[in-house]
């Protein structure tokens, strides 16, 4: 009786110590399952990820920059074109320099092609919403955040912003509404 | 036959007396007197520490305590009640009883079983000395979460300690338990026709041995986080704070069902002797507790849906959750089957088995209640789950030990207990709960956050009757050890069989049960 307690105490002891030291193997075992299942490793939580993004189409997004023949500046876009999905969050740059000796206040106007891409064009920060006021040959560059709708129709596969800056003060006479815009 | 068994008592002179006695004893019956009197008296400190909570809570705001104290309050009541009361209670029963029931001499390891014993008052004594160290005792909750657990003071590392004191403790006592059950069961006892009980802590000893060495794992790594520059926990050294829940859960999971189990057998010995029925369904009994202690090392993550996880997971710890519900309910029905059309006597061990099926009931469906993911994602850190979890081991653990000492007492001393005081102690212990933790669920449901020492004024009334719940309960214990004390003392002797429909091997013994019991075997047929 007493050489069978013991041989049974002797397995008892090593589950023992076998889990003791399974409490330590869980340490590796925690880390790889978080590797492998993607959980838990901190760059790509899960809930900050864009699920609105169409990934199964690229649309090419052309940027265009032109200036009312009136309006002493020079307008351009940083770049011709790029490709997007729909979805996706876009960044671009325009730059525009006042060539004139005095301060002058201008007003952008965008247009879109196809024009029935302009109802899913959505622009979140873009130098059109205000007047902008240049000095004397001063320089500036703007940008412009916007989302294409991926509810935008399928056969549309490239969409051209356009921009047009206007002198706002003449554009104001026209209108008769921007007359309190300072001047000079 | 009681002069034949005095004659051996005196046969053990030559033996220390006084405090050597208790102090160098290897007889099981000594030891399962120690570990259940040392129970008790955690059951009462850590009792005190749950009467200075609920005073605190009687109305909102401040009035006893002070936040920091609060904490350690309730960290404390947590640690000490589950590592000091329930578990070394269960270990009580086990010393006295698994020999007695499998007519074996003594335990297999009777030299372990007393250095296993007196481990414990030491990590109870370093437990609450920790109230009185510089900061005070620890107060991140009894889970022991870092980063709470790798920033506090001294008394963290001494709560660690005691952990491991009390861990090692149970390791040893539950593969004494273990191997008394597979090697010393008396000729013809057969592993199917032993009594439940000992079924249940051979099962139980199994998750203790399978799991206590993670939680002495996971808590070592606590200690050298906080002393040896290791980072597994501390995320400022690229650690990972929510990997202790995962391990942590892994041991605590398994660790609620050692808790329960043991009280499982108990109440299935009791209700078959006081319903004059031998227990319903004995082999599905065993199969079902079996199918609770595998199934629970793969439920852990149930206790931590809120620190997030994917979906996939949150449904496969939900549904494995839930699975448990089944063998636990063949279990409740095997009881219930048990009295059904039994020669039924309400006497006070009857009493607290019949409480213990109806509330432990209770707290099982608020558990399914918790187990659903986005249930639990709202009653997470809630006082639904105070209530869910006081429902499982108060009515549950703790009524199923009233029940055991009021039906073993006899055995063991030789005297009745007094049958109206044990009543009494049944109805203010039972009222006195329902009182404390009902009304907790409505606490709970409506937002209250449990570990907080104050709420909002719309809480009061529950939070009032909790605390009046509690006082009842609390000193109606006193009623118990009073009881318990005078049965000791005298009272009307106990026949050998003592319950009219007792059966087992440790009812053939006379009452009280000799020093030595069972030195030669028993034929089982």
């Amino acid at each position: 009786m007493a050489v069978g307690n013991a041989k049974t105490l002797t397995k008892f002891i090593v589950v023992t110590l076998g889990m003791f030291g399974f409490g330590f193997a869980l340490v590796p075992f925690y880390y790889k399952i978080c590797e492998v299942t993607g959980i838990n490793s901190g760059a790509e939580q899960s809930l900050a990820k864009n699920t609105q993004v169409d990934t199964s189409r690229w649309v090419t997004l052309e940027f265009d920059a032109s200036i009312n023949e009136a309006l002493p500046w020079r307008f351009k876009p940083m770049q011709r074109s790029l490709k997007a999905h729909p979805g996706q969050l876009v960044q671009v740059e325009y730059e525009v320099t006042n060539t004139s000796d005095h301060a002058i206040v201008g007003l952008a106007v965008p247009s879109y092609g196809p024009a029935r891409a302009a109802a899913f064009f959505n622009k979140i920060e873009c130098f059109c919403f205000t007047p902008q006021t240049l000095a004397a040959g001063e320089s500036r560059r703007m940008p412009v955040l916007f989302v294409l709708d991926p509810a935008m129709d399928r056969d549309v596969h490239t969409v051209t912003l356009s921009y047009t800056f206007f002198d706002a003060a003449a554009k104001g006479q026209a209108s008769g509404s921007q007359k309190g815009l300072p001047r000079g | 036959m009681s002069d034949a068994a005095h004659a051996h008592d005196d046969h053990s002179h030559g033996h220390p007396t006084g405090i050597m006695r208790w102090l160098t004893t290897t007889n099981h019956k000594d030891i399962g007197t120690m570990y259940l009197w040392f129970a008790l008296i955690m059951l009462f400190s850590a009792g005190t520490m749950a009467l200075l909570i609920r005073a605190e809570l009687f109305q909102p705001g401040m009035q006893l305590t002070n936040p920091d104290f609060f904490n350690q309050l309730t960290t404390m009541h947590g640690l000490i009640m589950i590592f000091g009361a329930i578990m070394p209670a269960f270990s009580g029963f086990a010393n006295w009883q698994v020999p007695l029931m499998l007519g074996a001499p003594d335990m297999a390891f009777p030299r372990m079983n007393n250095w296993a014993f007196w481990m414990l008052p030491v990590a109870g004594l370093m437990l609450m000395a920790s109230f009185l160290l510089p900061g005070g005792a620890v107060a991140g909750g009894w889970t022991m979460y870092p980063p709470l657990f790798i920033q506090g003071g001294i008394s963290y590392d001494l709560t660690i300690l005691a952990v491991h004191i009390m861990g090692l403790s149970s390791i040893m006592g539950s593969i004494n338990i273990a191997t008394t059950i597979l090697n010393m069961r008396a000729p013809g006892l057969t592993l199917m026709k032993m009594p439940l009980f000992c079924w249940t802590w051979l099962i139980t000893a199994y998750l203790l041995i399978a799991t206590m060495p993670v939680l002495a794992g996971a808590v070592t790594m606590l200690l050298t986080d906080r002393n040896f520059g290791t980072h597994f926990f501390n995320a400022a050294g690229g650690g990972d704070p929510v990997m202790f829940q995962h391990i942590f859960w892994f041991f605590a999971h398994p660790e609620v069902y050692i808790l329960i189990l043991p009280a499982f057998g108990i109440v299935s010995q009791i209700i078959p002797t006081f319903a004059r029925k031998p227990l319903f369904g004995y082999a599905s009994m065993v199969y079902a507790t079996a199918s609770i202690a595998i199934l629970s090392f793969i439920v852990w993550a149930h206790h931590m849906f809120t620190v997030g996880m994917p979906a996939a997971a949150q449904l496969f710890f939900m549904f494995s959750t839930m699975l448990i519900a089944v063998p636990t309910g063949v279990k409740v029905f095997n009881w219930v089957a048990t009295m059904w059309k039994g020669s039924l006597t309400f006497e006070t061990p009857m009493l607290f088995a019949i409480a213990f099926v109806c509330l432990f009931t209770i707290g099982g469906f608020s558990g399914l209640v918790l187990a659903i993911a986005p249930v639990d994602i709202q009653l997470h850190d809630t006082y639904y789950v105070v209530a869910h979890f006081h429902y499982v081991l108060v009515s549950g653990a703790l009524f199923s030990i009233f029940a055991g000492i009021y039906y073993w007492l006899p055995k063991w001393t030789g005297n009745m207990y007094n049958e109206t005081l044990g009543k009494w102690h049944f109805w203010l212990s039972v009222i006195g709960m329902n009182l404390v933790f009902f009304p907790m669920h409505f606490l709970g449901l409506a937002g209250m956050p449990r570990r907080i020492p104050d709420y909002a004024l719309q809480f009061t009334e529950f939070n009032q009757i909790a605390t009046v719940g509690a006082f009842i309960f609390g000193f109606s214990q006193l009623l118990f050890l009073a009881v318990v004390l005078k049965t000791v003392k005298g009272g009307e002797k106990a026949s050998s069989r003592v319950w009219e429909g007792a059966e087992g091997l440790e009812w053939t013994l006379p009452s009280p049960a000799p020093y030595h019991t069972f030195e030669t075997a028993p034929v089982v047929k």
